[in-house]
């Protein structure tokens, strides 16, 4: 193997997708492209909704057209495709993409009068893009350069959410698929009580993680060696410039707009792991964390727009593997469309469990020791899908 | 003084430097790190699936 990957590089592969990737620009961008028509062309409110109609419908329907997508990179051409810097540019390009794009939409908030559903649409768009930034603050908080490290952070900074950059790698990979979990969503936990468990949860893990870390470095936890306090100066700092500019009535629209873009995430976060659990070893440990662990969407449109992201179980098994190498495996818990389309859905939870709750069962084997349940709903949902405890005969028993 | 690598992404814990960042300091033998230790980088490997790098 290593001795291919040193003759020729990638092995004889091409990707095809390489000059796709620069869709993962093109979308996060679109939240730019609005205010600029309503500017530059006419200023008719509807431009406003560009994106998020995008979003919402067009993904969706890109999706369901131009279908899956389940070739991989050979492993032997993973450490060439690895060490292409093409694939970094692409991900460090949209770092001012994104910055740009939230202060002109802050800025044409504050100067021009819109009627309430222009004001809705530039929430909702920036919000958006906001999730985008997460997505791409995710890629690169995942990389061991310094350089990555701290765009990660500058890039969660515009929604206040540096923190997930210590949250997501040590707790959540840590934690995920188990009840300790605050970002794995439980089987009959709707989204909108989910996230009243995700957005603190995640903030208090940062923060007990950052206090355990400092401790050990014998440092005060307000020390600005503290990694959830950087991100948040650069927050706090952005934040009171835009203020001082535009005013305080900006703020609770900025507010307004960091929810929406950490809600982007909650929802990624629901789908991602929904009801599925690690079994509990004897030592007292949760098995490692493995492929069948994660719901997978192979969509081709919505894996451009989201640095494949969607391929979500090879990224658990290997988190520092960049984008561009992530693979596909045969019989992975599978989405039935990409995450654009499973978010619409899971606004609506009876139509959510209506669509996802058989494809658990189907995922874990009908066995309820391997389903994270919502404690309160653990009895009901087992009548209604007619399941029974394994009988405990010892550890193992249920393998 | 020796080297220890994660399997999944080939972080090294070296003794000889420990890792400051972690609050390890140098010198900090492999052994006294904490039963919790996870790797620093990919947080998927425990301490027990760290392999002893031969000098
Ligand atoms: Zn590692």
């Amino acid at each position: 193997m290593q001795h291919l990957a040193a003759d020729n590089g990638l092995a004889g592969y091409v990707d095809r997708k390489r000059r796709l990737w620069l869709f993962s620009l093109m979308v996060p961008g679109l939240a730019l492209v609005g205010p600029l028509l309503y500017m530059l062309v006419s200023p008719n409110v509807l431009w406003l909704w560009l994106s998020t109609i995008f979003g919402y419908v067009v993904i969706p329907m890109l999706d369901g057209v131009l279908g899956e997508d389940l070739s991989n990179p050979p492993e032997e051409a993973v450490p060439a495709l690895e060490a292409d810097p093409y694939y970094r540019y692409v991900t460090y390009a949209l770092v001012p993409i994104l910055w740009v794009s939230f202060i002109v939409n802050i800025a044409f908030l504050g100067l021009h009068e819109l009627p309430w559903y222009g004001t809705l649409a530039v929430i909702l768009a920036t919000g958006g893009s906001l999730g985008f930034g997460l997505n791409l603050g995710h890629e690169m908080g995942h990389k061991k350069t310094g350089l990555e490290r701290w765009l990660a952070k500058i890039t969660l900074a515009l929604g206040c959410y540096g923190h997930f950059f210590v949250e997501h790698n040590r707790g959540h990979h840590r934690d995920v698929a188990t009840p300790e979990d605050p970002a794995s969503a439980r089987m009959g936990e709707s989204i909108y009580r989910f996230v009243f468990r995700e957005m603190p949860g995640a903030f208090f893990r940062a923060w007990d993680l950052e206090a355990q870390r400092l401790e050990r470095c014998g440092k005060s936890v307000w020390s600005l060696d503290n990694e959830v306090l950087q991100p948040a100066l650069i927050s706090a700092v952005l934040y009171a410039l835009l203020i001082a500019w535009l005013g305080i009535e900006i703020l609770p629209v900025m507010l307004l707009i960091a929810f929406w873009g950490a809600f982007q995430l909650t929802q990624a976060n629901y789908i991602e792991h929904y009801g599925l659990l690690r079994r509990k070893e004897p030592s007292g440990r949760y098995e490692r964390c493995q492929p069948h662990h994660s719901w997978n969407s192979n969509h081709l449109f919505s894996n451009w727009a989201l640095f494949h992201l969607q391929r979500h179980s090879d990224h658990h098994a290997h988190p520092t593997r960049r984008y561009q190498s992530l693979r596909d495996f045969p019989d992975l818990p599978r989405l039935p469309n990409g995450y654009f389309g499973m978010y619409l859905l899971a606004y609506f939870p009876p139509l959510w469990q209506r669509v996802m709750d058989p494809r658990l069962l189907e995922a874990v084997g009908h066995d309820p020791q391997r389903i994270n349940f919502l404690p309160a709903k653990r009895e009901q949902l087992m009548r209604r899908y007619g399941l029974s405890e394994a009988p405990l005969d010892g550890a193992g028993a249920a393998a | 003084m020796t080297r220890y690598q994660c399997p999944e992404c080939g972080y090294e814990y070296d003794e000889a430097a420990g890792d400051p960042h972690q609050g390890y300091p140098a010198g900090t033998a492999w052994d006294s790190l904490p039963e919790t230790f996870t790797c620093p980088d990919c947080a998927v490997r425990y301490k027990e699936d760290f392999r002893a790098l031969e000098e």
